[in-house]
């Protein structure tokens, strides 16, 4: 009795998946049991009698063996089920869902200057290697790779809000614009279109266009980079080199041969540094008070908040997870040659 | 040897003992790397970092901890202080020369703890083979899925706050990598002919792990952990701005932003000038790897 090559391929994928899920909650599981903080005295309040603690000890299930503790966190997860935060009393998982849309719309927009400024600078400085663009690319990438992000969001803030007043400061949308269009996305640009506020369209534009461009440019070092090898690679090899005898135009060369031909990594790449950007906005989002899960997660940690450090880090550590294992797919269904 | 130059007898082609093939191997390496301008750069910068770490009590004008509320905010080029002072009047210059020791304490730990457990766990998931392969590099995976700073946010979070704990923070996320590439240099290395002939000698596994495979994953090593230096810096003062690493009033360049981010737009040099710092810091790290890894491991590089 064998199974199908395709059924073994899936089911092996999809262990391995819940495999890495599984660790992801173990490891959650046990930053929250030795986290000094008891969470039932932050239920019950110091002056709780012992009958009262315990009852609440066993509510818990504090009592049961860890391996079944760490079955009812599984199951709760499940469920989507974080607890309640220990700062407002509501449940985490809708306070996460609140706060997600603003890391959501501030990280989509980073990519999308990542890949529009970050994809040509690399096939540029693939195609003249050693010019002087090709400098500039490998400088670009060199800061990216040095610079504090959170300091280049100050910089940023300092001189195109401070002393230029290009760009809307802090926060999502300024004082007198805020709740105005019905909430239906939870972000912002989105809402506002179709609400058709175009003032606040405007102004929500003005305040993300700095946040967004700051992790555009961090994943444009890295795309750039991934690009300009890649594209390197494609060029050397023998059919560009037939392609250019033939008499085919460079621009035929480079864009309908080899870019063609990196398409699929690219994708790859770019899924990866996404991730990285939900990630990464945890710095960009507390610069420019950002309410978004970074600042969230930040806030709560500062308070001694464990449910919501817990949630949160959870969420972000699951679509992290599903980023990259999205690449992985997407590489191997459509390359030949990763089957 | 009378009639040689050191520099003859460094590069010459028939070595007479296995130190004279070490020394001229290690010399030709200096050599090319002395050719890449860029990584004599980087070079210069963490020389130059180690040098005012430890001359810090001799460099600093100020003690970096002395308050003076009557000159606080003092610009950049006031008397006596070269780069300004912060919100309670501390020497800025000073406080960045000591807090070049802070960061220099944490790139050590970081660079001895993490490589180190990658080393372990990598040497022995690839000699061991079998269930033990697989359930390591199963462990390793999972953290590698894991986002870095959202797990370093939550370990500080159950360790609490302080710099050894940002330091234990980070290194437990960033062995991972190290263990891969341990894993796939024993992979190559176990089978060779050599590690066969000294196993029939008598060696064993410790001895095969210790004193044959460990050497040769060294080098890769040191380019990877030179490399991730610069993130390593950057995790950490990410750590210091949110408060969560070092503690005032300790002069960490990034509690130091965190404490001039307030005064952004009327003080700018107060959060402005520990970001030039560690933006140096991290940009000698990032040239000094590449420079490395062009002498040690030349195939990685293009």
């Amino acid at each position: 009795m064998s199974l199908p090559p395709w059924l073994k391929t899936t089911l092996v994928t999809l262990g391995s998946i819940a495999v890495t899920m599984l660790g992801l909650l173990f490891i959650t599981f046990i930053i929250g049991r030795v986290m000094p903080i008891d969470p039932v005295l932050a239920i019950v309040g110091e002056r709780a009698s012992q009958s009262t603690y315990d009852a609440v000890f066993q509510e818990l299930g504090l009592d049961k063996p860890l391996i079944v503790q760490f079955g009812y966190y599984i199951w709760d997860v499940v469920r989507l089920d974080f607890g309640t935060s220990l700062l407002n009393a509501r449940p985490v998982a809708e306070d996460i869902a609140r706060v997600f849309p603003a890391t959501l719309e501030l990280a989509t927009l980073g990519i999308f200057f990542g890949i529009v400024l970050g994809v040509p600078l690399g096939v540029l400085a693939a195609v003249r290697k050693g010019s002087w663009i090709d400098q500039i690319a490998r400088v670009v990438a060199l800061v990216g790779y040095s610079m504090p992000i959170f300091w280049l969001g100050l910089m940023g803030l300092l001189i195109f809000y401070g002393i230029l007043g290009w760009v809307g400061g802090p926060g999502r949308v300024g004082i007198f614009y805020v709740d105005v269009v019905p909430s239906v996305t939870g972000m912002i640009l989105v809402d506002s279109i179709l609400d058709r506020n175009w003032d606040v369209f405007k102004d929500a534009f003005s305040h993300i266009i700095l946040p967004s461009a700051l992790l555009g440019y961090y994943s444009l070092a890295y795309i750039s980079r991934m690009t300009r090898s890649f594209m390197l690679e494609q060029l050397s090899s023998e059919y560009v080199t037939t392609a250019r005898v033939k008499g085919m135009s460079e621009w035929d060369v480079v864009w309908k041969h080899a870019f063609k031909n990196i398409r699929v990594q690219l994708i790859t790449v770019i899924a990866l540094s996404y991730a990285n950007l939900l990630e990464g906005s945890v710095l960009t989002e507390i610069i420019f008070s950002w309410p978004g899960i970074g600042s969230y997660i930040t806030t709560a940690l500062l308070s001694a908040d464990m449910n919501a450090v817990l949630g949160g880090t959870v969420v972000v550590g699951l679509i992290f997870i599903l980023l990259n294992i999205f690449s992985d797919l997407l590489y191997k269904v459509f390359d030949p040659r990763a089957r | 040897m009378a009639d040689q130059t050191l520099r003859q007898w460094l590069l010459t082609e028939t070595p007479t003992s296995r130190r004279h093939a070490k020394l001229s191997a290690l010399y030709q390496g200096w050599l090319t790397f002395r050719s890449n301008t860029m990584a004599m750069v980087g070079l210069g910068i963490l020389v130059l970092l180690i040098l005012i770490a430890a001359a810090a009590p001799i460099l600093s004008p100020h003690d970096p901890f002395v308050q003076d509320l009557g000159n606080r905010l003092a610009p950049l080029g006031s008397e006596g202080h070269l780069l300004g002072t912060d919100s309670l009047g501390r020497d800025i210059l000073s406080r960045l020369i000591y807090g070049a020791r802070i960061t220099l304490y944490i790139v050590a730990l970081v660079a001895l703890i993490a490589p180190v457990a990658g080393l372990l766990v990598g040497t022995v998931s690839g000699y061991a083979g079998g269930w033990v392969d697989i359930v390591l590099m199963r462990i390793t995976d999972i953290f590698l899925a894991f986002p870095r700073l959202v797990l370093a946010l939550a370990f500080v979070a159950a360790l609490g706050a302080g710099i050894e704990n940002a330091v234990l923070a980070i290194s437990l996320t960033a062995w991972p990598p190290y263990a891969r590439i341990a894993r796939a240099e024993t992979l190559t290395i176990r089978s060779s002919d050599y590690i066969a002939a000294i196993r029939l000698q008598g060696a064993g596994s410790l001895r095969i792990i210790t004193q044959h495979i460990w050497p040769l994953c060294i080098s890769s090593l040191i380019v990877r952990v030179t490399l991730d230096m610069a993130g390593i810096i950057l995790a950490a003062a990410g750590l210091g701005f949110l408060g969560l690493g070092a503690q005032p009033p300790s002069p960490e360049w990034g509690a130091m932003i965190s404490e001039g981010r307030r005064f952004i737009l009327d003080h700018w040099w107060v959060a402005t000038m520990p970001g030039l710092a560690i933006f140096t810091v991290s940009l000698g790290f990032n040239l000094l790897g590449d420079g490395l890894r062009d002498v040690l491991d030349p195939k990685a590089g293009e």
